[in-house]
């Protein structure tokens, strides 16, 4: 579920980090102003519990394989969406950074995928309407069970589409689809059924937590919009930015391009016909800077759309993997260099 | 189980490299932060069949893990760990992408295998840049250098009561599956019901453990602003760190030098 770095084209990284940092801040804000106190500590241990809980593995019913807790539909049930995001966000920051679960670029994919959909969408809309302001056990397993299963099949196809945009992975996107789809109905049922039995227990416990959580913070439908606009807005911004960027400079395809052509032919203006073509190219061109030529039937395909390659002399090829050699037997040389002094020292 | 142990293991390794003391520690954590930023950029804004011309970029890492005195051998072993996601995606891209790209002898590689191995390497410097940073800076100095980079103060201080529960509360939790463990005579698996029962106790514990931090700090004089004590420090050393490492790293991303170094020997080559 966690999306990794490598798989992941810049504009697409860009835009869901500012998307989701846009949430992140307008949730900061309003926890500050709405929530009390004892709330901030609350969130800081709640984050360590998830950590605590997905230790501890459970045996599917009827399955044999064992799953975990996500845990972003409990945070959203015992703390509200705000407090709830923020604390997702930073449990998955930990994640990316010390077991290196997705990377940074992809933080923001990840927050948004598993933080937004759970606790703006799954939480407000399908569980607190279900569940109301008096819990009992039967909407507690019917909100909390829907909740999970549509927050996550939502993070899959967040998952599916902002890989398939990135454009890194060949993966078509129906194959994708029909792959993270059913695979994540099962983990969200297993979750939703998991969240239900966790949260009936605290509700058979100590019910006043259940309560306190459900009376002390009515969701200010304002609020709520303003962070759904708010995200909507800076993805839209940042994304419309990032494709200017990405038209009016020369990215790496294009910019070898002009290197194996000697000419600057490129630059054209950022219509809606050079971007067809350059679609077209991309898909056709293999390799333009290590001097090698289209196979045949793809030229054929692209005849007279594409301009043809001009014809790249393979020495090329043989300096690029001279180079990258060399470049590797650099970096184990000066590897153990260190190694050496370390042990010298 | 088994894994998410070791992990906290590796956790508190981070924390003791990130004890140490180095030319790389002693940066100012924000340069550190915005540098790692800059590298992911360039690595991931290659065009997807790069290979030589994003192994530079290794070469930078491998200086700076020489430098700041991160071994080896424990980022291999988190890339092993981690990799699977990013080999399940990319295995694809040979199986549909089969064009027929380059010759190296008798051997016909095509355009998936080499997209393929572009997504492992790209995979494994950003992976490797962020242990990188962690290692040589600290969660808290990281969370520090957020907060003074503009993350809104609450999340940063979140960040910062998450890690130091994490371990309280991991510990909390595996006290308790190992006192269910050796009562269960034999029977491995733990079934649902049981599970709820364990984590909603573990959930319970952990609400009330909010409660007393929260009377802690209201004892120390909590009154809802959060305050940090800020001991970072930039001098003109960290800011021409920066402005080297930026102007190495565009260089890297603009001039494919692994394919110039290669000219070079192949042209004077006869």
């Amino acid at each position: 579920m966690h999306m990794a770095d490598a798989l992941l084209s810049p504009a697409i990284g860009g835009t869901m980090w500012a998307a989701t940092a846009t949430g992140i801040a307008v949730c900061a804000k309003k926890v500050q102003k709405d929530l009390d106190d004892s709330k901030i500590p609350l969130m800081g241990v709640l984050g360590a519990f998830i950590f605590a809980a997905q230790m501890i593995n459970f045996t599917i019913p009827a399955t044999g394989s064992s799953g975990h807790l996500g845990g972003g539909m409990i945070l959203a049930i015992l703390l509200g969406p705000c407090a709830a995001f923020l604390t997702i966000a930073s449990v998955l920051t930990v994640q990316a950074m010390f077991f290196a679960d997705g990377g940074l670029l992809a933080l923001g994919c990840n927050i948004f995928n598993l933080g937004v959909f759970p606790c703006f969408i799954a939480y407000p809309f399908i569980y607190r309407p279900i569940v109301g302001s008096t819990p009992n056990p039967t909407r507690i397993a019917i909100g909390a069970t829907l909740g999970g299963i549509i927050g996550l099949q939502l993070g899959a196809l967040g998952v599916v589409f902002e890989t398939y945009l990135s454009g890194i992975s060949e993966l078509p996107l129906k194959a994708f689809l029909s792959a993270m789809l059913p695979i994540h109905l099962g983990i969200g049922l297993v979750e939703g059924l998991v969240t239900t039995a966790v949260v009936t227990f605290v509700w058979k416990a100590r019910p006043e937590i259940l309560q306190y959580s459900a009376l002390s913070r009515p969701l200010g439908n304002l609020g709520l919009r303003k962070v759904l606009i708010g995200l909507g807005v800076a993805a839209v911004v940042t994304g419309g930015a990032l494709s200017w960027f990405a038209s009016s400079f020369p990215d790496g395809l294009e910019w070898s391009m002009a290197k194996t052509s000697g000419k600057e032919e490129l630059e054209a203006p950022a219509s809606g016909i050079y971007h067809l073509l350059a679609g077209i190219q991309e898909k056709t061109a293999f390799l333009p800077d290590y001097g090698f030529k289209n196979s045949g039937e793809e030229a054929a395909a692209s005849e007279g759309t594409a301009p043809s390659w001009p014809a790249v002399d393979t020495g090329t090829t043989t300096a690029g993997l001279v180079g990258g050699g060399l470049t590797l037997a650099l970096a184990v040389v000066i590897g153990l260099l260190f190694r050496r002094r370390k042990q010298t020292l | 189980m088994a894994k998410i142990e070791s992990a906290f293991v590796d956790l508190s390794y981070l924390d003791t490299l990130a004890a140490g003391d180095s030319v790389v520690h002693r940066l100012d954590p924000r340069v550190k932060v915005v540098t790692t930023a800059i590298f992911l950029l360039c690595v991931v804004s290659f065009d997807k069949y790069a290979i030589a011309a994003m192994l530079p970029f290794a070469l930078f890492l491998i200086v700076i893990m020489g430098l700041g005195g991160v071994p080896a051998s424990f980022v291999l072993k988190k890339l092993a760990i981690t990799s699977p996601f990013a080999v399940m995606i990319g295995i694809f891209n040979p199986i549909f992408d089969q064009h027929i790209v380059l010759h190296l002898g008798p051997l016909a590689v095509t355009g998936g295998w080499l997209s393929f191995l572009s997504i492992i390497l790209r995979f494994c410097l950003t992976v490797t840049a962020m242990l990188v940073l962690i290692a040589t800076t600290g969660f808290n100095a990281v969370c520090m250098a957020l907060e003074r980079l503009g993350v809104p103060k609450i999340f940063a201080v979140q960040m910062l009561m998450l890690y130091r529960y994490i371990f309280v509360l991991v510990e909390e939790g595996q006290r308790m599956h190992r006192a269910r463990a050796l009562r269960a005579f034999g029977r491995r698996g733990l079934d649902m019901k049981t599970f709820a029962h364990l984590v909603g106790q573990l959930l319970l514990r952990t609400i009330d453990r909010g409660q007393r931090i929260h009377l802690a700090m209201l004892c120390r004089g909590f009154d809802g602003t959060i305050r940090i004590r800020q001991q970072l420090r930039i001098t003109g050393r960290d800011i021409g760190t920066l402005l080297l490492s930026a102007i190495v790293l565009i260089a890297m991303r603009q001039l494919n030098l692994a394919l110039l170094l290669g000219q070079l020997l192949t042209d004077s080559l006869p």
